[in-house]
């Protein structure tokens, strides 16, 4: 890489041999320095700007050891629990495939929700990164459709009864509702034709439509360049060379950086994987090691985790159809953020307390509505999640009013560093 | 070659470009329509699946006073129930503690429209699949159930998401579902309850 950049930085062309054969037919020079060493990122990166690159590294092991376990998997309503367990006991390492599968899904979320937090508290939304924002949403989105379909797919009890749930959501849109979920499930009930096609959707639809969606949110990042701690448009501040002043190359410092930051995730992810891939029932749920039965409720359905704030959400309503229509939206409400946010401040650090009130009750609603998600829907766990509730939807639907009025501090010029 | 030449002289008849454009374009669209229907068709429940929902017959005869039978139609499991006469007597209790005690948002055959939401007040039949989203509310028949209060007055819970609904599958008020338990097309056959079909409707 290093060759490459110094080559590229002179002239390839001048160079004989394979490179400059190469380079005549494919731009190999050019892209690595217009998009990797020519690339100026700001220099006041902190620890949250390790999760856009560890989201991509989770989603190649997805890649990868998805394709593995498509090798052994059946899809099948009198196949697909057996294979599962079949991977799990005899395939030769199987049970390292699928635990790298099953860990690799919920660290996506992990590392997906950091990265999303990051943008929250430094305004990344904020403009000119709108279009950014809503890539990285419609990846979510993807990510959220892709995961459901995978938790089906080992038909387990809880696999048969999340899918019963969630596909009976779309019952409640008036009018199309039981006519729609028929079609998605093809049968009168969650059936051996819901698990093909939810196979057929996990392994091939959504991978792809997210392959393009990220590639799309590089070549926005690109376009804008990324904000930071600070912020503040680095571009605007131009050294003689016509890069920004506050910016060092992506490569080699950013990608080095990003190298310890996978080697710390890859330390997590191996003691996951080995010591407690189950995760206390968080990761992997004790009642989806039954097979799926169309007569027998498991006694407390809950999500995994990633999902039970929203679950939560649902269950907090005394109303199928408001429940419904508020998890929903309890969703899509981040795809308007940039333009609920009216502060003419990016950084948490330049904002003023009302903001900082803000985050901190947002903060507490979303982790103590994922907390309850994953309790009985009983007595103070659904007060507790109606107040939540209200509190989670108040951060967004007041912003347009207390960012406007919220005391904000003077942005430096140039970044800063706090250590 | 020299044609392109003297068009590049003439005029472009921009109107005549984009009514062409527009024409095409459209035409292309009524032509991806055709070609997605297939698609999204090939989604709806097969022959085999429609096959396979025919009627399911139940003996009647064998389930005591009290007691629940589970058996399944069209995937869904149906929740067969021999009532009490004292269960049977307590229903008009429950009306001002429920949603829609006349069952008139709710969905059942006309023959159930009515208080038991059955045709014969001893057996209740019901689709055991909570009209909220889906899971199978469980049975608590005793009255005062301990997890469910002193007041209970006995029926149906979803432990998924908590819907109470009474002895004739009523959804009690403060539930997350908003419509009682559904009853499917039955009838009785001398002691045998036949589900799925019935002498109004025919074959459901």
């Amino acid at each position: 890489m290093g060759n490459a950049a110094n080559s590229a930085a002179g002239s390839s062309a001048a160079t004989g041999g394979l490179r400059a054969w190469l380079n005549k037919r494919l731009p190999i020079d050019e892209f690595v320095q217009s998009q990797l060493v020519g690339y100026y990122a700001p220099k006041n990166f902190n620890i949250w700007y390790f999760f856009g690159s560890l989201a991509l590294l989770v989603f190649v092991i997805q890649i990868v050891t998805g394709i593995f376990l498509t090798m052994n998997y059946k899809p099948g309503e009198l196949t697909a629990f057996d294979s599962v367990e079949y991977i799990m006991r005899e395939v030769e390492w199987g049970w390292l495939i699928r635990y790298m599968h099953s860990t690799g899904a919920s660290l996506f979320f992990v590392v997906v929700y950091l990265h999303m937090y990051r943008a929250l508290v430094y305004g990344s939304y904020k403009a000119p990164r709108e279009l950014l924002w809503l890539f990285g949403m419609c990846i979510y989105l993807a990510l959220m459709a892709e995961a459901f379909f995978g938790y089906v797919l080992p038909w387990g009890n809880m696999s048969f009864w999340g899918a019963q749930v969630i596909v009976n959501l779309f019952g409640t849109i008036p009018g199309i509702g039981p006519g729609l979920v028929e079609w998605i499930r093809g049968d009168y009930g969650i059936a051996d034709s819901t698990l093909n096609r939810f196979f057929a959707l996990h392994v091939i639809a959504l991978p792809l439509a997210l392959a393009l969606l990220i590639v799309l949110h590089i070549v926005a990042l690109r376009q804008t360049g990324s904000n930071n701690p600070d912020g503040i448009e680095i571009k605007a501040k131009l050294g003689a060379n016509g890069k920004p002043l506050d910016g060092i190359p992506f490569h080699p410092y950013y990608t080095l950086k990003d190298i310890v930051g996978i080697g710390v995730f890859l330390m997590i992810f191996a003691i996951i994987v080995f010591f407690v891939p189950t995760f206390g029932g968080l990761f992997l749920e004790a009642p989806n090691f039954t097979p799926a039965n169309a007569l027998s409720t498991p006694e407390h359905i809950a999500p995994v985790w990633y999902f039970t704030p929203f679950y939560a959400i649902l269950r907090a309503v005394p109303d199928q159809r408001l429940g419904a229509l508020l998890m929903g939206l309890s969703v899509l409400v981040y795809l308007f953020l940039p333009w609920l946010d009216r502060s003419p401040v990016k950084s948490v650090r330049y904002r003023g307390w009302i903001w900082k009130l803000a985050l901190l009750v947002f903060t507490v609603s979303f982790l103590a509505l994922m907390y309850l998600g994953l309790q009985p829907a009983e007595g103070r766990y659904v007060t507790m999640a109606r107040i939540f509730t209200t509190t989670y939807f108040a951060f967004f639907v007041l912003m347009p009013f207390y960012t406007r009025i919220d005391p904000v501090k003077p942005v430096p010029e140039r970044v800063t560093y706090h250590a | 070659m020299a044609d392109i030449s003297v068009a590049d002289d003439q005029e472009v008849d921009q109107s005549r470009r984009r009514f062409l454009t527009a024409a095409t374009a459209a035409t292309g669209a009524v032509g991806a329509g055709f070609a997605i229907t297939p698609f999204l068709l090939s989604w709806l429940p097969s022959e085999r699946a429609r096959a396979l929902g025919a009627p399911t017959e139940v003996d009647v005869a064998k389930i005591e006073p009290g007691q629940m039978v589970v058996t399944s139609w069209r995937k869904q499991a149906i929740y067969v129930v021999h009532r009490t006469p004292e269960m049977v007597a307590s229903l008009p209790k429950n009306d001002a503690k429920l949603k829609d005690p006349a069952s008139a948002d709710s969905d059942q055959p006309a023959y159930a429209t009515n208080e038991m939401r059955s045709l014969k007040p001893d057996y209740l039949v019901l689709i055991g699949i909570c009209t909220h989203l889906g899971c199978l509310p469980k049975q608590h028949f005793e009255r005062g159930d301990k997890a469910l209060g002193a007041d209970w007055p006995g029926g149906f819970f979803c432990p998924c998401h908590g819907s109470k609904f009474d002895m004739a599958g009523r959804v009690f008020d403060g539930s997350p579902a908003s419509v009682n338990l559904r009853v499917p097309p039955y009838e009785f056959r001398g002691d045998t309850l036949v589900i799925g079909v019935d002498e109004q409707k025919g074959v459901a």
